[in-house]
């Protein structure tokens, strides 16, 4: 896997240089012979894929079956911010960049105001969005214009440690007070277990936030409304700000080792999540297999039905790949192939996007040994229904989420509040986007 | 050899002429194509903007002017300060307190010692710092396992308080080794009949080491100082490689290089970023000017 990282671009060329000599070989040995060739082998389309979920060469080779005549090769650069590091130099370098790649819904405004994805309407039948979850095919697309093919989401909920709940008679919290009340007991009947881990993770955190109603971002062209310190943020600060002075949740860094061992052994009993969570805990996990349970994600009114999204993906071609068309057919097909996305649910926890999947009775009550056989997929197709599609990202998130760990990072380590933090992360965006050539309003 | 062949001097002369730079051609077309290139390319980078919105222009030193006013910069600059004034002794003394054990003699098996000790040099700073991240974790790391079987209360080697220290520690690790084989070197250099001169006129062995070997690898000790002001200036791997460990202490403007480092490629102010490491480069030069200006008048 290393190897093939490293020499990414060299590779693949070279398969390329290698399928061409070979075919040239049996054109001059066929016409030697006079044996007719299929002029196919001639013609075969190379698709060099970045993504970094699991298994994913195993769906590229299900499409070649299915298309003979094109060679998808997927590489695996890394995933979060190696993986954008990498696409953002190859989009400065002007060379380097893949046809396809993998990237998540929040990425897709700073990739579009790179101009670097193709639009790929053109090459897509009419009506092809209307298969799609509204929220996610507005994320993809502009007008008419088609920005990537949705693949799977990141509809949210809590996720429970059953166990831990029971042995210290902590109710499941239907609200963030009763969240919040429950933590507090816990902390209290079991000191060192908490029922949450306030980790710095910007990703979550605009998730969280979006369900709370936090809008921080409208963009129109070059102009860009920032409202990151809003009352809704502040509210959510000092709710979580209160919580970690009370010491009722702890604030370990998030996504390290030690962090998956502590969700795996009880240390923290929840995590408000979203569905492909499991397919990460899976890795680490030694005793909590089972034990997991889901429940709806709490709510800030009490009988609320709103919920968020975290993450999810969707695959975007580049305006450098010199063929479009196939890239945007791979595209379609990964997204939108109802085989192919059933055994992704079901083997590696990828939330569909698809109306028909999640309106299939009997895939969403599928049963995970992972949740003790709890038919998980409702709560969450549940949950995906309840996404306001009216969120909007920066058009330069990696710079307001860095601003956000910064940010955040002090107010832990116990210099000025949560609240501070956003009034000083508002003020460092906006100078950026300012510096950047965008009309702040 | 050749001077007495009177009909091939001309040749002769050119060739000598000519030899070193031949021999010295390798060097030059690496020097150029790796350093000087790209110092030209990043310096007409740092002399630019571009922007998301409105593309690239020249702005002449303006990114310079930023830079120098700049606190998420000077802050880093003054993180080194304080590490360099805790780690830089350290390393360097248990570094010559080692070399001067070995040298003296008083050690069996040398060639042993010499090489354990020089060894976490030899391992690449990003295994070294993965290693120590994982003996320094906080709930699973062998120290606070060692520390709970023992009913002591688990250090936090990733506070506020602790950081500089830790990451001191791993660059200590790394770098004592190097600079002890620099001493040794020296030292084995200090010819014997120094040795039993002083013994005839009666001083011990540490006073031998102290009052004649020391003075006479004074040089070299400058030269250590001076390579790890360098290094300490340019410290990126260590915080960079444990920020997912002490996420609350390390921000993305740790030390200079790492602000260069998000500037450019989370930020995507590349231009900034060039002008950053530019000035970076100006500060080494200051602080290793100024240490050769105070050990030259101190040897006067």
């Amino acid at each position: 896997m290393t190897n093939q990282k490293s020499n990414g671009a060299g590779f693949s060329r070279m398969n390329r240089r290698q399928l061409l000599q070979g075919s040239a070989a049996l054109g001059a040995a066929a016409a030697a012979g006079g044996v007719a060739l299929p002029a196919r082998a001639e013609d075969k389309v190379k698709l060099t894929v970045w993504a970094w979920t699991p298994r994913t060469q195993e769906m590229a080779d299900l499409y070649m079956k299915k298309n003979p005549n094109v060679d998808v090769v997927v590489e695996n650069v890394g995933q979060g911010a190696p993986h954008y590091v990498k696409l953002r130099n190859a989009i400065t370098a002007g060379t380097g960049l893949p046809d396809v790649a993998l990237i998540e819904f929040n990425s897709i405004p700073s990739f579009r105001a790179l101009n670097a994805l193709a639009d790929l309407s053109p090459n897509l039948p009419a009506g092809f969005g209307d298969q799609y979850m509204d929220w996610t095919w507005a994320a993809v697309s502009d007008g008419s214009k088609v920005f990537g093919l949705p693949w799977n989401s990141g509809p949210m909920a809590l996720l429970y440690h059953a166990d831990v709940l029971d042995r210290h008679g902590i109710a499941v919290p239907e609200t963030w007070d009763d969240f919040a009340e429950q933590a507090k007991k816990l902390a209290k009947a079991a000191p060192g277990t908490y029922l949450a881990n306030f980790g710095v993770d910007p990703g979550w955190t605009a998730a969280v936030l979006w369900q709370a109603g936090w809008r921080p971002f409208r963009t129109n062209g070059t102009e860009i409304e920032i409202r990151i310190n809003d009352d809704i943020a502040k509210n959510w600060a000092n709710y979580w700000q209160a919580l970690i002075d009370a010491k009722a949740v702890d604030t370990k860094p998030a996504w390290t080792t030690e962090w998956f061992a502590a969700l795996d052994d009880g240390t923290y009993a929840s995590w408000v999540t979203a569905a492909w969570a499991p397919i990460l805990m899976e890795q680490a996990m030694k005793k909590s297999f089972g034990k997991w349970r889901a429940a709806p994600m709490p709510q800030w009114q009490k009988g609320g039905k709103v919920a968020s999204n975290w993450g999810g993906t969707v695959f975007s071609a580049f305006t450098t790949t010199p063929n479009l068309k196939a890239a945007t057919d791979f595209a379609a097909f990964m997204s939108a192939d109802p085989q192919a996305a059933r055994f992704w649910l079901t083997e590696v926890f990828l939330f569909p996007v698809l109306t028909e999947l999640v309106d299939d009775k009997v895939l969403m009550g599928h049963k995970y040994d992972f949740y003790g056989g709890q038919p998980v997929n409702e709560v969450f197709a549940e949950a995906l229904t309840q996404v306001d599609p009216s969120f909007e990202f920066a058009p330069f998130q990696d710079y307001v989420n860095l601003q956000i760990e910064d940010h955040f990072a002090q107010a832990i380590a116990g210099r000025g509040t949560l609240a501070d933090a956003f009034d000083r992360i508002q003020d460092a965006v906006v100078a950026y986007a300012g510096d950047q050539g965008y009309t702040v309003k | 050899m050749t001077r007495s062949l009177a009909g091939h001097r001309p040749r002769v002369i050119i060739g000598k002429k000519i030899a070193p730079y031949v021999l010295l051609l390798p060097f030059v077309l690496v020097f150029v194509a790796f350093l000087i290139v790209p110092m030209i390319y990043a310096f007409n980078l740092s002399l630019h903007k571009t922007a998301l919105v409105g593309g690239t222009r020249f702005v002449g030193f303006d990114n310079y002017a930023r830079a120098f006013v700049d606190p998420n910069f000077w802050s880093g600059v003054w993180l080194l300060v304080r590490f360099g004034l805790i780690q830089m002794p350290i390393m360097l003394s248990l570094a010559l307190a080692f070399a001067l054990i070995l040298d003296s003699g008083l050690v069996y098996a040398r060639g042993l010692f010499r090489i354990a000790f020089f060894l976490p040099y030899a391992v690449p700073a990003v295994i070294a710092t993965l290693m120590w991240g994982y003996l320094y974790g906080p709930a699973y790391g062998p120290i606070a396992q060692i520390a709970a079987f023992l009913s002591l209360p688990k250090p936090d080697f990733f506070s506020e308080n602790a950081i500089l220290g830790s990451i001191a520690n791993i660059t200590i690790w790394e770098y004592t080794g190097y600079n002890m084989i620099i001493y040794f070197a020296a030292l084995q250099a200090i010819p014997t009949d120094l040795e039993e001169a002083s013994k005839m006129d009666g001083a011990s062995a540490f006073t031998y080491a102290v009052r004649v070997k020391l003075p006479m690898i004074v040089p070299m000790i400058i030269v250590t100082i001076m390579f790890s002001i360098i290094g300490t200036l340019q410290l990126f791997s260590e915080p960079y490689l444990i920020t997912n460990l002490a996420r609350s202490v390390i921000n993305s403007h740790f030390t200079p290089n790492y602000y260069a480092y998000t500037l450019a490629f989370t930020a995507q102010q590349y231009n900034y970023s060039a002008a950053i490491s530019f000035v970076l480069g100006a500060v080494v030069a200051v602080f290793s000017y100024a240490f050769m200006l105070a050990s030259n008048r101190g040897a006067r």
